[in-house]
């Protein structure tokens, strides 16, 4: 097991006001994520346990292009990853923030 | 008078006339009969392709006398079998020209390396049919149908494909036809080839083997390849307006067949998309038939289950008098060169300028239709509106008369496949084995002139657009994703790119992440497959878990 974390500063804050949301499941080559309103201002900040390590600066990649592309300011993200690859966490980020912005107008 | 190679045929099967009763001959005596009928050095083709096998003449054919036959020249789709092979490593072949080897590519690639296989050249299907009437006509064809009369007229069954091309050119040019039947019969259900042509029939003991390459379990397919789909669907198939194509045989296509009645309905596409097709009959497009989305299809060969859903469809299917599907491999190439808008399929590996390649070092899996399907045919004169679209955008400013209308030809998967394996590559394993085996050409599968668009879990790049080899490079890095390609981008040329629409990222598509969800698919397991088509489909045993 390898524990990662990243902040950033986003944009704008993530849309919407649910305060939790979940996506994915714990699987070999999948990943969930844990979405949560209580990073500080526009912080984003992401804690990654994965049982595959020595990835490191792929999930650096994956984690800067993510906050540029989806602004999930105020938002702590917490993944369980089971070795998914980096199309699938991509993904599954990106699903994260649109169900915590879900009830945005 | 020349007549010679005519007279040599007559003796040839005059000394086997006594294994025969007429043109039957027993099982046993298949071995015995292709020692008679066979010389050092003829050109055979054993026909065999990505379905179905000639497998008790490829059997009896590996266990000849070496001494009475030996370095034939061997022309075939196929390498798929053991015993095709088997014959090189005895020595009863020597050369061999070929399209397609799946199941063998790893002991074929042993074996070209250790010299014990004289390499012409890997074609594709159309283009080895094609030079089976120029420069590669057999001597001898040992071909492969369902049943057969006492006259030697062949009933093939769905399972077509390959045998009116392999009988055209081996029968009218004075060579000798060998078929493997599964049963003799007094009356055919209908005959695909006339009895006239064929020399020899060999009851076998058993049915003859096809492999159901065209089954794709909506259980393996994943969300990441569903988000692919729709970004097909919504940002080619919708604004091309697609009516004509091909699809291959990757996880990432059958979620598109599976989209269309669901995703694709809701975004109005349909009787849009997705209506003439060049395609076996694919389970997967099972839901979109039922829906009421396909008008046509033609298919290069059966698919294993599908024969009693095929013969209650024969608005959509080509079907004989028998009511069974009609197949024809040659004709359905031709089709999907000449009359289909869109090829879309998956590679496994694709370099910074487009051209893509199946090959890996280890493994020479061949090409199949792939290269007909996904190149722009140049002879094409006929214009459609997706195929004029694609030539405007790749040529704005020339004269329209004169301008010529592209074939869309699209790539589509994961920026990494299994085990973590890389799709994007700096330089293709293809060019390392055509330095190894001093080939040529390195075996590319799409050449990067004729593909238009990549489609990724990151997006669309639309190579049409690009203007120099700069622009192609980086839009292919921009959706190469956390591939080592990927991550060498430039990201303000791939934001130039995305601002000009060469790049379409899902966002910019309007397309929700939270909506690629297995939940998409119209069906989500070969079960529910079966229930779509009303318990007509019949999935082959190992498809079955319930």
């Amino acid at each position: 097991m390898e524990t990662l974390s990243y902040s950033h500063q986003a944009a704008r804050p993530a849309a919407g006001t649910k305060a939790i949301a979940l996506v994915g499941v714990v699987a070999s080559g999948n990943l969930e994520v844990l979405v949560e309103r209580v990073a500080p201002g526009n912080r984003c900040e992401v804690e990654i346990h994965t049982a595959a390590a020595g990835f490191g600066a792929v999930w650096e990649a994956v984690v800067a292009d993510f906050v540029e592309r989806c602004s999930p300011g105020g938002l702590r993200l917490s993944i369980n990853d089971g070795g998914a690859r980096p199309d699938t966490v991509a993904l599954r980020l990106a699903q994260a923030v649109r169900a915590i912005e879900e009830d945005a107008p | 008078m020349s007549h010679s190679a005519r007279n040599e045929r007559d003796r040839r099967i005059q000394g086997a006339a006594r294994l025969a009763e007429g043109k039957i001959v027993a099982a046993k005596d298949a071995t015995a009969l292709l020692e008679a009928l066979l010389r050092p050095g003829d050109r055979v083709c054993l026909e065999g392709d990505n379905q179905k096998q000639a497998d008790l003449l490829a059997r009896a054919l590996a266990a000849v006398d070496v001494a009475r036959v030996h370095d034939l020249h061997m022309v075939q789709s196929g390498v798929v079998l053991p015993e095709h092979l088997d014959v090189f490593e005895r020595g009863i072949a020597r050369r061999l020209d070929y399209a397609f080897s799946g199941p063998q590519s790893a002991r074929i690639a042993k074996m070209l390396f250790g010299g014990q296989i004289e390499l012409g050249a890997v074609h594709t299907y159309l283009e080895l049919f094609a030079r089976y009437f120029i420069d590669l006509t057999p001597r001898v064809a040992l071909i492969v149908a369902v049943s057969a009369d006492r006259d030697g007229n062949l009933y093939t069954g769905p399972n077509t494909e390959d045998t009116p091309a392999v009988v055209e050119a081996t029968a009218f040019k004075d060579g000798i036809v060998v078929a493997q039947v599964n049963e003799i019969v007094d009356v055919l259900p209908r005959v695909d080839i006339p009895g006239d042509r064929v020399h020899f029939v060999v009851e076998a003991d058993k049915p003859f083997y096809v492999e159901p390459l065209f089954t794709r379990d909506p259980a393996a397919i994943t969300e990441t390849q569903v988000l692919t789909a729709m970004l097909a669907i919504k940002g080619i198939y919708a604004p091309y307006g697609v009516r004509r194509l091909n699809h291959g045989i990757g996880f990432n296509t059958a979620a598109i067949e599976l989209l269309l009645p669901t995703y694709g309905e809701r975004l109005g596409l349909k009787g849009k998309i997705a209506s003439h097709w060049a395609l076996n009959p694919h389970p997967t497009l099972i839901p979109a038939i039922e829906s009421g989305w396909v008008e046509q299809i033609h298919c290069f060969g059966s698919e294993v289950g599908m024969e009693d859903y095929v013969r209650a469809h024969s608005d959509i299917y080509f079907t004989g008098p028998d009511g069974s599907l009609r197949s024809n491999r040659a004709f359905c190439q031709t089709a999907g060169m000449y009359a289909c808008d869109m090829f879309i399929g998956s590679t496994l590996q694709i370099d910074l300028l487009g051209n893509s390649s199946t090959v890996t070092t280890s493994r020479i899996s061949g090409f199949g239709g792939a290269p007909n399907m996904g190149s722009d045919a140049r002879g094409r004169r006929h214009p459609s509106p997706a195929w004029l679209q694609a030539g405007l955008q790749a040529d704005p400013d020339g004269p329209a008369p004169l301008r010529r209308g592209r074939k869309l030809v699209v790539q589509i998967g994961e920026t990494f496949g299994d085990q973590h394996a890389p799709m994007f590559v700096e330089r293709l394993d293809a060019i390392e084995l055509a330095d190894k085996l001093s080939l040529d050409l390195a075996p590319v599968m799409v050449y990067a002139d004729d593909v238009t668009h990549i489609v990724t879990e990151e997006g669309i790049a639309n190579l049409l657009l690009c203007r120099d080899r700069d622009e192609r490079e980086h839009a292919i890095r921009g959706v190469a994703g956390y591939t080592d390609v990927g991550r060498g981008r430039d990201r303000k040329l791939v934001q130039a790119l995305r601002e000009r629409g060469v790049i379409q990222r899902p966002e910019d598509l309007g397309i929700d992440p939270l909506e690629a969800d297995r939940r998409l698919l119209a069906a989500r397991s070969i079960k529910d497959l079966v229930h779509w088509s009303g318990g007509l489909y019949a999935p082959p045993s190992r498809f079955r878990n319930w």
